[in-house]
């Protein structure tokens, strides 16, 4: 009886995975290949399938040959050799693992040694480098060469807190949504740098058929070469504490004319931000800016109120840092002051520095220091900070 | 199952003491083989209700019932649990009760050792345990959160659940070495006169090969875990680009450690395998000696192919290659074990009592456990394979159908030589059929999961994901509940129920089967003459 329960279970099963089978927008192999790695990837692993599909059906259908003719039940009288008698049976014997070498050595081992040339190959003909940054959580992009020299920003996830706790409905793209994606030319070799700020990172975009780690001290190198214009998503791979399912991949590729024009508009956008710097800003405009980069990049550890989650990430409200002097009396910046700890960071805290212009430092460290109960009452201008790097 | 040969046999052997003295100060090779596979057990229960819990907020996108924090907790801590206190402790149980029964030896060659190398194992259980007890009381923020790798710098980052579990390995590693020190010094001294060493059960093949891979690599892993330690406090920058160290120094630590304890895990397994396929077949084992040789060259071939579980880390193209090939070699000794297992069922007369039943199901499963690692060793496609869902799906099928239902079809065949009772037969096929269909409910998905994209180790997925975790879950619970009828099959079995007999099974060999049905406390007192 239980077995007839079990097979009717068995049977409901089949049915469910059937149903999801006949749906034919899930996913049931790597995305399709955008680059000319992935579609080396799935090839090979298509290829592999079918393989070890094979082998595993003639193994497992003469076990159950065996299953159904060898049993007791039938009446089958065991034999009792130990191992190949004849000089045939010895020759058979073998047949399989002369099979298993080819196949490990010269039908995949071949192309496999291709394809690890192709993966490593990272410089011949790369037309740009772009450096990408691991750190808690986030991306950090950066153009090395050509007219998008110079061009940085920080990338980070857009997916609100309460799509999270399940408070609000999630968008299409929850958790591989950010607000700067890395916009890429197509059909042009990119050489990419990786590296990190704090802990091992995993730059990987499964439609690019490309994962390598990003790790702190250390530069290493992977490429794409992106065949079709569109918006690719992937994820950090590599655990790096609480926030890594939380920090996506978003890569958009432009033809190369869109890509141009994109490059334009961010040059313009970094003459501004330097005019910005050098302009002296009033109480409403860093407190406003402040709030925003803020909630954008401090609030996941210090919290929206700023009481932090002690003792990883220390409240803001009544700290000492913050309530503290940041120049001594020549303008000189103090060791472990408030601006100190927000461009250099300190253990889990970020080296912002790298991530935030010097508008959004002067903004968020005014911004901290007149809100949450504290009552410094003092601004710090975006020409401060510039004077510090 | 103790209590049982205790009251059987306190009339011959009133020499030892009883109550829990007798627990704390046995040197007995069989009370000590029974806590070993009661510890396993205990933690077998307690790591699967962690990761039971991580299933269930996996079940719908969004966090439903923890904070990502405690997420990475369980599951780093899940794999420790499963791995050194449920696998590595039953086979070194089952090696306690069974290799001096199966060599003609009167007990295990050490007997206060074995005592010590049992006791460490539950302090080492608690530390590891203790940090999410003592975060509810506000000390530290709980266990260690770096999932079971410990990979550096976020292991430097981390709390003092770090340090518990670096102290924790440090105890289950030397209570591991200890073990296998007892098994090489028995397996080399007291065989029966006569049991050359290829005269000698498989079983006690697998084990040697295991303890020389345990004392070969547990020193490497507790010397990585110790420069972790100093990172952490005493200022050392081993794993600190800033100070001349480096990250991937850890990885290639940690994994060559890592790998052979794969075949650490499954060795004891493959040994007992051919035991109860030779009962079941009636007929005799195909390829002793192939099997053997096998066994050798899997042992040699795993210390030198560690860095396939970090393809991706930028390794230099030579490096690339040559792991790649060393790791599809292995392939081929693991092909000649699958050949004569099957050819030893192949013209036998089998019938499919459950510990059978568990070893078909078992060879099956493995099979595609091992397949899976033949891609898996394809470098330029385990860029995509590495750290998703794929990878997942594939150790699970190597470990917990090589591993542990391994154990299972191991625990069925000789828990009634140890107890003198029966098992019962209808829970016990029972238990195989939910286990083996609810384990493929909840991992195939997996595989489906990691070629989408799945990265593993994330508390919240995107909502592409959403059906295949749904399905695992599914998977999941039924498979945890399903072993709640392997416990009750077991405590019963130990209480009481038919008597076995001598031999238990129609034909089995082996000198285990010449001692009474449960074996006396003191057995082989005189050594048994293999011609």
């Amino acid at each position: 009886m239980v077995f007839r329960f079990l097979q009717k279970v068995g049977m409901g099963l089949m049915l469910v995975l059937w149903s999801f089978a006949a749906r034919a927008e899930y996913a049931w192999n790597f995305p399709t290949p955008a680059t000319p790695m992935a579609a080396d990837t799935l090839h090979v692993h298509n290829k592999f399938m079918v393989i070890t599909m094979i082998i595993f059906v003639v193994v497992l259908g003469i076990m159950i040959y065996s299953i159904y003719a060898h049993r007791k039940s039938k009446g089958h009288q065991p034999a009792s050799f130990t191992g190949p008698g004849t000089k045939a049976q010895v020759f058979w014997t073998l047949v399989p693992f002369a099979i298993l070498l080819y196949i490990d050595f010269i039908l995949m081992g071949i192309p496999a040694y291709h394809s690890v040339l192709l993966m490593q190959d990272t410089k011949n003909g790369a037309e740009m480098v772009v450096k990408v940054t691991g750190s808690q959580w986030r991306w950090q992009y950066e153009y090395m060469d050509g007219d998008a020299k110079g061009i940085q920003f920080v990338s980070t996830l857009t997916t609100t807190p309460d799509q999270i706790a399940n408070q609000a409905a999630k968008n299409e793209h929850y958790l591989l949504e950010v607000d700067n994606p890395l916009v890429l030319p197509v059909n042009k070799k990119v050489r990419i740098l990786l590296t990190a700020n704090d802990v091992i990172h995993t730059w990987w975009v499964p439609a690019f058929g490309s994962a390598r780690d990003a790790i702190p001290g250390f530069l290493r190198e992977t490429w794409v070469q992106i065949e079709k214009p569109g918006t690719y998503r992937g994820q950090c791979k590599e655990l790096c504490g609480k926030g890594h399912g939380f920090m996506p991949v978003v890569v958009e590729a432009k033809p190369e004319a869109e890509y141009n024009i994109w490059v334009a508009e961010q040059k313009a956008k970094m003459s501004a931000a330097s005019a910005d710097a050098g302009k002296e800003w009033s109480q409403e405009e860093l407190m406003t800016q402040g709030k925003a980069v803020y909630e954008k990049n401090c609030a996941a550890c210090h919290q929206p109120d700023g009481k932090g989650i002690p003792p990883t990430f220390p409240a803001l409200a009544g700290s000492k840092i913050i309530n503290g002097p940041n120049f001594d009396a020549s303008g000189k910046l103090l060791a472990d002051s408030h601006v100190d700890r927000v461009f250099n960071g300190k253990n889990a805290m970020p080296a912002w520095k790298t991530m935030l212009s010097d508008a959004d430092i002067a903004a968020v460290v005014t911004y901290e220091r007149n809100s949450f109960g504290n009552t410094m009452g003092d601004l710090v201008q975006p020409s401060q900070i510039k004077a510090l790097r | 199952m103790s209590t049982a040969t205790a009251t059987h046999h306190d009339g011959h052997h009133a020499d030892h003491p009883t109550g829990i003295m007798r627990w704390l100060t046995t040197t007995n090779h069989k009370d000590i083989g029974t806590m070993y596979l009661t510890f396993s057990l205990i933690m077998f229960l307690i790591g699967g209700i962690m990761i039971l819990a991580v299933r269930a907020e996996l079940f719908q996108p969004g966090m439903q019932l923890m904070q990502p924090e405690f997420f990475n907790q369980l599951i780093g801590v899940h794999a420790l649990v499963m791995i050194f206190a449920a696998l590595m402790p039953a086979a070194t149980g089952f090696a306690n009760w069974m290799l001096p029964l199966q060599l003609g030896a009167p007990d295990m060659a050490l007997p206060r050792l074995n005592n010590w190398g049992f006791w460490l194992l539950p302090p080492a259980a608690m530390l590891l345990l203790a940090p999410f007890v003592l975060a509810l009381f506000g000390i530290g923020d709980g266990a260690v959160a770096t999932g079971w790798t410990f990979y550096a710098p976020l292991s430097v980052q981390g709390g003092i659940g770090t340090d518990f579990a670096i102290f924790a390995v440090h105890l289950l590693g030397i209570s591991s070495v200890m073990g296998s020190i007892n098994v090489l010094v028995t397996i080399f001294n007291m065989r029966a006169p006569g049991m050359t060493l290829m005269k000698m059960p498989i079983f006690a093949w697998g084990w040697m090969i295991t303890a020389f891979l345990l004392i070969a690599t547990i020193p490497v892993l507790a010397g990585g875990v110790t420069m972790l330690l100093t990172d952490r406090h005493f200022g050392t920058h081993f794993f600190d680009a800033a100070g001349g160290g480096d990250p991937i120094l850890f990885q290639h630590l940690f994994w060559f450690f890592g790998h052979p304890e794969v075949y650490i895990v499954l060795l004891p397994v493959w040994g007992l395998i051919p035991h109860i396929l030779t009962t079941f077949a009636r007929k005799p084992t195909y390829g002793y000696k192939a099997q053997v040789y096998s066994f050798w060259a899997i042992g040699i071939l795993s210390v030198v192919v560690w860095a396939h579980h970090f393809f991706t880390v930028g390794l230099p193209t030579p490096a690339l290659l040559y792991f790649m090939y060393s790791t599809m070699s292995i392939s081929l000794p693991l092909a000649v074990l699958f050949f004569c297992w099957i050819a030893t069922m192949w013209k036998g007369s089998m019938t499919f009592e459950t510990p059978m039943l568990f070893t078909v199901g078992w060879i099956i499963l493995f099979g595609i456990g091992g397949l899976t690692g033949l891609v898996l060793a394809d470098v330029a496609a385990d860029a995509q394979y590495h750290h998703s869902y794929f990878v997942v799906a594939h150790f699970h099928y190597t470990l917990f159908a090589g591993g542990i239902m391994g154990i299972m079809a191991g625990v069925y065949y000789w828990l009634p030589k140890m107890t003198g009772h029966m098992y019962s037969e209808k829970l016990g096929k029972l238990h195989f059929w939910l286990t083996a269909i609810a384990f493929n409910v909840t991992f195939i998905p997996q595989f489906f999961l990691g070629l989408a994209g799945m990265p593993r180790r994330i508390p919240d997925y995107a909502l592409q994901f959403s059906e295949f975790n749904m399905i695992s879950t599914i998977g999941a619970f039924t498979l945890g509940l399903s072993q709640l009828i392997f416990v009750y099959n077991i405590i019963r079995t130990v209480r009481g129920g038919e008597k076995a007999t001598d031999k238990v099974w129609e034909s089995p060999e082996g000198l285990e089967w010449t001692l009474p049905s449960p074996p006396p406390y003191h057995s082989f007192s005189e050594q048994p003459v293999v011609k």
